[in-house]
């Protein structure tokens, strides 16, 4: 039997990523990372600032997300999330920018304590990735 | 009958309005298959949004506290329309179909004797709202500078919403747009999308769901991000058809120049041919009397 499933990301303005052979994703859920495997029970879920990490037999593929919602059901993940980039195409000077924004906002002082906290995770992440 | 000179005049501005509509219509056929494409890569985003939050309405065990996005504050007094149209003119009937749906809404709203607010997106529908309405504009957002409809602007326009909802500024909020459905057909659309209006529409999977965290956290998350999402959706929607609209208004445009063109050459040639008859009598009838 096979140990596959089908994960689907979209965004806005299109289908980002559709791919059927997937072994494992490992999602930055809001409350910790969540790894989900094939026959997991329906979940619904929030993400907050972080890595997707998709493991499939045609390789592994890591996407930074800095929001968006997990529907697993059916042997079916779809993430629906408004920014998401391929780390593979991620470089220096486009890192740099999105640090620089996610610093300026957790810098802010009129924000309320989740966004705080959001953006806070958002630096955190970015800083990970040098 | 006007002189030959008058009518050459004529047939070169007409034939020159013809060049430009028809370029018009060209430019508004290659915007408009990238418009549509994006419209429909965009669809499975708020639907699967719709889903989840329909899933999760559902779910969600205690209706009384449920989020005021969802449920609405209890009473119908003030309602909010967001009126979304074009900041390009020269599309058709395209504007003149929103603005005519959402007056016919205004009027009943003001009968029945409610509150009525209106922010105004895209600049041709202020132009045509403020001479009627101008006191009950609130609000009027362009993005003239975006050259494609982008999440970044709609978030910016739903972000506003839902800050004059939390202020309780409002309890209803309606979106006017126009649906893309072919090119000549685009139907003006009239959507709630606070409070959630998820009538008729029942869940047909019994299978239940786990949250993380729970149902209310997440919802309160999500509504947000939903309003967002719907008017991407019908700014999306919106300018489809608009090009939609501009392309088939601009190619009758053509058309009609064309026609004109003909006319005005025939009554030309006409009154060419006269001057030219007129001229051989008088001199075969001057050189009879010689």
């Amino acid at each position: 039997m096979s140990e596959e499933f089908k994960v689907e990301i979209v965004n806005p303005e299109k289908s980002f990523l559709v791919k059927d052979d997937v072994s494992e994703v490992v999602v930055p859920a809001f409350e910790g990372e969540m790894g989900i495997l094939k026959d997991h029970i329906s979940i619904i879920s929030f993400l907050k600032p972080g890595i997707i990490k998709i493991l499939s037999k045609s390789g592994d593929e890591n996407y930074y997300v800095e929001d968006g919602i997990v529907e697993f059901k059916n042997n079916n993940l779809s993430i629906l999330t408004s920014t998401i980039f391929n780390l593979a195409d991620m470089d220096k000077s486009k890192q740099q920018d999105l640090l620089k924004q996610a610093e300026e906002e957790a810098n802010k002082t009129d924000i309320n304590d989740q966004s705080k906290y959001l953006a806070d995770q958002k630096v955190e992440v970015l800083k990970t990735l040098n | 009958m006007a002189s030959l000179d008058d009518l050459k005049k004529r047939i070169a501005s007409v034939k020159s309005t013809q060049k430009i509509t028809k370029a018009m219509k060209m430019v508004a056929a290659a915007k408009l298959r990238r418009a549509q494409e994006s419209a429909e890569k965009g669809r499975p985003y708020s639907e699967k949004m719709n889903n989840v939050i329909l899933n999760l309405s559902n779910g969600i065990s205690d209706k009384e506290n449920a989020p005021k996005l969802l449920s609405g504050t209890g009473q119908e007094k003030t309602h909010l329309c967001v009126v979304m149209t074009s900041d390009r003119g020269l599309c058709g009937g395209f504007n003149s179909n929103i603005i005519k749906k959402a007056k016919s809404y205004f009027a009943r709203i003001l009968d029945e004797g409610k509150e009525l607010k209106i922010i105004t997106v895209g600049s041709k529908g202020n132009d045509q709202l403020k001479r009627v309405y101008g006191d009950k504009i609130i609000e009027n957002i362009s993005f003239k500078e975006s050259k494609n409809a982008n999440y970044f602007d709609a978030d910016k326009v739903g972000k506003m919403v839902i800050e004059k909802f939390v202020a309780g500024e409002f309890d209803v909020c309606t979106i006017f747009y126009n649906q893309f459905k072919n090119v000549i057909t685009q139907i003006p659309q009239a959507q709630q999308i606070i409070p959630l209006n998820n009538e008729g529409e029942e869940n047909s999977s019994e299978e239940s769901y786990e949250f993380e965290p729970d149902e209310d956290e997440i919802l309160s998350n999500l509504l947000p991000k939903n309003i967002s999402t719907q008017i991407f959706k019908a700014m999306l929607e919106n300018s489809a058809s608009e090009q939609g609209s501009r392309m088939s208004a601009m190619d009758n445009a053509t058309r009609n120049a064309g026609e004109m063109v003909d006319k005005l050459t025939i009554e030309y040639n006409r009154s060419r041919q006269a001057a030219i008859t007129k001229e051989l009598i008088e001199i075969i009838s001057g050189a009879e009397s010689l």
